[in-house]
């Protein structure tokens, strides 16, 4: 299937803190949204891959959110911002495993510490900024070469 | 290996039933119950065994390309989690066994766990 | 079979110093849900997880279970090192997937 990108098309969805019932809802949206672009299956996997575990982490630790994408011929931009605690230590933050996931979230299978070296791991372009206090924005670049 | 032999194999119950078509083999297996394991190290077009049934464990299944899905234990999913993976044609199987042998079982059988790039 | 022996046959790294490896292993359990793990490893069993939280070593002591094998090469904290020798809990790292070590233990126990 030919790529079918007209421009710039972007869009955006509301994410909400605590909510496990849709978590994953948005990130299976855009994932759609790819497949009916004709964007390859291995970029499609990669940019749902990095989108999903951003939008459980302002599901797991954030009062709430939103997910804006930006899908043009050579790639696509995600940013994800959450209210929420924002985190104190970014390099730490980053290391496989680390995790400060409550008990309760664990047994729910998330809280593995593997989802910003996921992120990282599946974009071309990974930047996260943070203030304490305030929330989270996570900017991820997938190239469409 | 067919959804079927593995069906066979594991004594497992069928909750949501294959595509008729949909009859391609599995080369490869995850047994996780943390989702992100699942996203970070597998191969698409996998067969996932785990232990936990909620609406999320498909939505993850889609994302990292798995092909069906086997609850540990005679677990059984919820509503919920049953119209989404029928929704996203994902097969929903409950074996009697727990992930250790489940996976014991399988591996003799010949499958293993592909990893992702 | 003891536990020592598993080790050698899966080359599983072990990360705990002075632990006792010649406990009789009779079974494994595969979870990474400690409420899980909880209800239903057995005492002589071998833990395969991703997990690498603290309180796997508290669970795993209280279940009787001896020995921890962690998968897909993922580091340990020496905290949870630690806290695993004063506990005589034995933690081993491999580069499998649980799936594979999973098999690959049954095929010693069965
Ligand atoms: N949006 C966020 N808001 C606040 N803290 C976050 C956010 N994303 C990640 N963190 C912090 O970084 C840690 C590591 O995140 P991650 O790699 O996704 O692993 P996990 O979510 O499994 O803990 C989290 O445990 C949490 O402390
Ligand atoms: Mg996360």
């Amino acid at each position: 299937m030919p790529l079918n990108i007209d421009g710039c098309i972007e869009g955006s969805y509301q994410l909400i803190g605590g909510n496990f019932a849709t978590a994953g809802e948005a990130s299976t949206c855009l994932k759609l949204k790819l497949t009916e672009l004709g964007v390859a299956e291995t970029i499609i996997r990669r940019a749902s891959i990095a989108t999903f575990e951003a939008e459980m982490n302002v599901i797991i630790y954030a009062a709430a959110g939103w997910l804006h994408y930006y899908i043009t011929p050579h790639g696509i931009k995600i940013r994800i911002e959450d209210m929420g605690p924002g985190i104190e230590d970014i390099e730490l933050a980053m290391q496989e495993g680390f995790s400060t996931a409550p008990e309760w979230v664990r047994e729910l299978g998330w809280g593995a510490g593997m989802g910003l070296p996921n992120m990282k791991k599946n974009s071309d372009l990974f930047k996260i900024d943070t203030v304490v206090g305030e929330g989270t924005t996570v900017e991820m670049v997938i190239n469409i070469p | 290996m067919t959804l079927a032999e593995i069906s066979e194999i594991l004594d497992a119950l069928s909750i949501v039933s294959p595509e008729e078509t949909d009859d391609v083999p599995f080369h490869s297996v995850c047994s996780a119950d943390l989702m992100s394991d699942v996203l970070y190290y597998h191969a698409p077009n996998s067969l996932l065994i785990t232990g936990l049934t909620q609406p999320h464990v498909i939505r993850t299944a889609e994302i990292a390309g798995i092909k069906a899905i086997v609850f540990v234990l005679n677990k059984k999913p919820d509503a919920r989690t049953i119209e989404l993976a029928q929704q996203k044609k994902i097969p929903l199987f409950s074996t009697p066994y727990c992930t250790y042998t489940a996976s014991g079982k399988l591996y003799e059988a010949g499958l293993r766990s592909l990893r992702d790039a | 079979m003891k536990l020592g022996d598993i080790i050698n046959d899966v080359s599983l790294d072990v990360k705990t110093c002075n632990v006792c490896l010649d406990s009789v292993i009779t079974g494994a359990y595969v979870s990474d849900l400690l409420s899980d793990v909880m209800a239903n490893a057995k005492d002589g069993n071998v833990w395969i997880t991703l997990q690498t939280h603290l309180n796997i070593v508290a669970v795993a002591s209280l279940k009787g279970v001896k020995g921890i094998i962690i998968v897909n090469s993922r580091r340990v904290d020496e905290a949870v090192l630690k806290k695993a020798e004063e506990e005589g809990v034995a933690i081993m790292v491999t580069p499998l997937s649980a799936f594979e070590v999973a098999g690959k233990v049954y095929q010693l126990l069965k």
